[in-house]
């Protein structure tokens, strides 16, 4: 299938700003999608809003576009009410972790079999460049124009405490692992969430000396530890993630039993 | 699946759930809350052994939201709640009318505002379930008063969902739904499946034509749909900057409705030809109901449809009498549309008796406000 093929060329210009991470998650998706040789009528996307959100309305396949932080909520009805389709959530850090925070850790718990791909920014670009829950420590944003006195949540650590099957995060400097993590991730039974750091260089990078998207790259690439080594050092996640550091690699995999298994609702697909 | 045919004497939450069985739903998804809890537990129950999916969510906005992307998963599914749930629910109902999806919310009213009297019965929701959500739509409401109604108006409610693609709520109270009595299933009912994108079935929802509901694109099927609840073209081609594309859609979710108003509403009357009607529904309607049938002097129009609004009875009885009482447990809400009605009928005397705390108007109560009306 031809990038074409598998995104809405109808639908172009889209609405990504230059430089976004979300046109090479886009990218990799489309490249595990179709290596999997995944039929594409088979498998419905859902968004909540914010940029990333908008993704699934640029797949030539069914699009589920919801209400903000309700994402997972609308694809456990869609995917427990039709099992046999495969069911894909693009969401954003504020879409996923604030306004839908309990929908996340309740889904991860759950375990409905869906893949769930949350691209973090930092911070909410659609509506011009607020903090968000995962904004690292002093970082600006509008409206922390003194520096953000709160501390980052962090979402892949919270999905593995929640339950999910899998659970892996990257950042959009990292195409080859992430391709390789989202294959994993759609061909997983059970909830699996993908969480790729991105940049946002139009409303994070700008206010954060860092303008130019290779700037922000250059940051990801320097920032990145692998979970194994972060893990042996015993450091505290909750301090080092995003604000000096950013721990990636595959967090959990695991095959607890999904959701539709336990009540027995795939046979009647 | 559903109930056998025939009499059981059952609880008005329960002959809703036989409603909702009969009716074909397949999904559920609730969150615990008195006084409609029964309804949550009775589907748990009743989908035991069947292919229907019932799902207790973490709050009633994930149980809307599920609701809704089960919808589009081709089943008929529904939610229940009560005040404080509604409240939650009031987004995702707005993104519902706007994506045309089909679902059923029933809310089994209880005292507000906040968490107020959950034990007990109130009307106080019928203007949130028109008004609730943000911007110009249109759904529709029944109001049950019996157990047999709310079996009856369940299995409606989810008819006319599926034929307009709209939610339909069932507005219950705590008063209906936990009254117990007689609840007949007949041998025939008559069920509505909805219109399906690239089927062509000989079925009621075909009836409605094409521009005013489209057939709806079940997911899996190939077709591609685009579901947003952002301002969208007929194509599903998102438009949120345009003013034709959106004057165009929110006029359509507006007159499917309106303009079938006359498929949709239903009523029930007593004694027309009177000099005094009262007006009321669901469980405050219940006194009036035997005020009117001992007394030749009252009439009484009783509306099991709220929304869309039964204008044509409405000012009918209006044109026909000399005085309207209408009757309501709430301060006075739907008071305000059957004036506006009944003044334009020629009606000039129009009186509220509203009782609230939790208790219906009883036939004394309506008795003297009628004496003090100059009625009887």
């Amino acid at each position: 299938m031809e990038i074409f093929d598998f995104y809405r060329k109808d639908r172009w210009p889209h609405v990504f700003c230059p430089g976004c991470g979300n046109g090479t998650v886009m990218n990799c998706f489309y490249r595990a999608f179709n290596e999997l040789n995944l039929p594409l009528d088979k498998t419905a996307f859902v968004g909540g809003i914010g940029c990333s959100s908008r993704i699934p309305l640029y797949i030539s396949s069914d699009a589920l576009h919801t209400t903000h932080g309700r994402a997972i909520a609308f694809a456990t009805g869609l995917k427990l009410s039709k099992p046999d389709l495969k069911v894909v959530v693009f969401t954003g850090d504020g879409d996923l972790g604030a306004i839908g925070g309990n929908h996340f850790i309740n889904g991860c718990r759950r375990n409905v079999d869906m893949t769930v791909i949350c691209i973090n920014n930092n911070i909410y670009g659609m509506t011009g460049g607020q903090a968000s829950i995962t904004t690292p420590h002093d970082f600006m944003s509008t409206t922390t124009p003194y520096g953000n006195k709160e501390y980052p949540f962090d979402l892949a650590e919270l999905a593995v405490a929640a339950g999910a099957n899998y659970v892996a995060r990257w950042t959009t400097r990292h195409v080859h692992e992430l391709t390789k993590t989202m294959k994993t991730a759609l061909q997983k039974k059970g909830f699996a969430f993908v969480e790729v750091i991105s940049q946002c260089p139009t409303n994070f990078g700008r206010r954060n000396k860092m303008a130019d998207p290779t700037q922000m790259l250059e940051w990801f690439k320097e920032s990145s530890v692998r979970r194994e080594k972060v893990r042996t050092a015993a450091v505290d996640h909750f301090d080092l993630n995003m604000a000096g550091q950013i721990t990636i690699g595959e967090f959990v995999d695991r095959n607890r039993e999904c959701y539709e298994e336990l009540i027995g609702v795939e046979k009647h697909g | 699946m559903s109930a056998a045919k025939g009499e059981h004497f059952v609880q008005g939450n329960e002959a809703c759930v036989e409603g909702a069985m009969s009716a074909g739903v397949r999904f559920f998804a609730g969150y615990p809350i008195t006084p409609s809890t029964e309804i949550a537990e009775g589907l748990a129950q009743r989908f035991k052994g069947t292919n229907g999916v019932f799902l207790q969510m973490e709050d009633e906005i994930a149980c809307i939201s599920a609701v809704i992307g089960a919808s589009w998963g081709g089943v008929k599914s529904m939610t229940a709640t009560s005040g404080p749930g509604f409240s939650l629910m009031q987004e995702a109902i707005g993104y519902a009318a706007m994506s045309e999806t089909p679902i059923v919310i029933v809310n089994v009213m209880r005292g507000g505002p906040s968490t107020g009297q959950p034990t007990r019965a109130s009307q106080g929701d019928v203007m949130q379930t028109r008004y609730g959500s943000h911007g110009d739509y249109q759904i529709i409401a029944f109001a049950p008063a019996s157990v047999q109604e709310m079996f009856d108006l369940t299995l409606e409610s989810f008819n006319y969902a599926e034929k307009y693609r709209v939610p339909a709520f069932l507005l219950s109270d705590a008063e209906v739904g936990h009254m117990r009595g007689l609840l007949s299933i007949p041998e025939h009912l008559r069920i509505v499946d909805r219109k399906e994108k690239g089927i062509k079935r000989a079925d009621e929802a075909y009836d409605v034509p094409d521009d005013l509901v489209h057939p709806f694109p079940t997911f899996g099927k190939g077709h591609k749909a685009m579901v947003t609840g952002m301002t969208h073209s007929e194509n599903s081609r998102i438009e949120p900057e345009d003013v034709k594309t959106h004057q165009e859609l929110v006029t359509r979710l507006s007159e499917k409705i309106l303009k079938n108003r006359k498929d949709i509403n239903k009523w029930e009357l007593v004694s027309p030809d009177s000099k005094t009607m009262i007006i009321s529904y669901g469980a405050s309607a219940l006194g009036p109901k035997e005020v009117a049938t001992k007394d030749q002097r009252v009439g009484l129009l009783r509306l099991k449809s709220l929304w869309p609004l039964p204008e044509e009875p409405i000012f009918e009885a209006a044109s026909q009498c000399e005085r309207i009482l209408v009757c309501e447990m709430n301060l006075g809400m739907m008071y305000w549309p059957i004036r506006r009605i009944a003044l334009e009928a020629g009606c000039k005397k129009i009186e509220l008796l509203s009782k609230i705390g939790g208790e219906p108007p009883t036939p004394s109560d309506v008795r003297h406000k009628l004496r003090g009306m100059g009625a009887i």
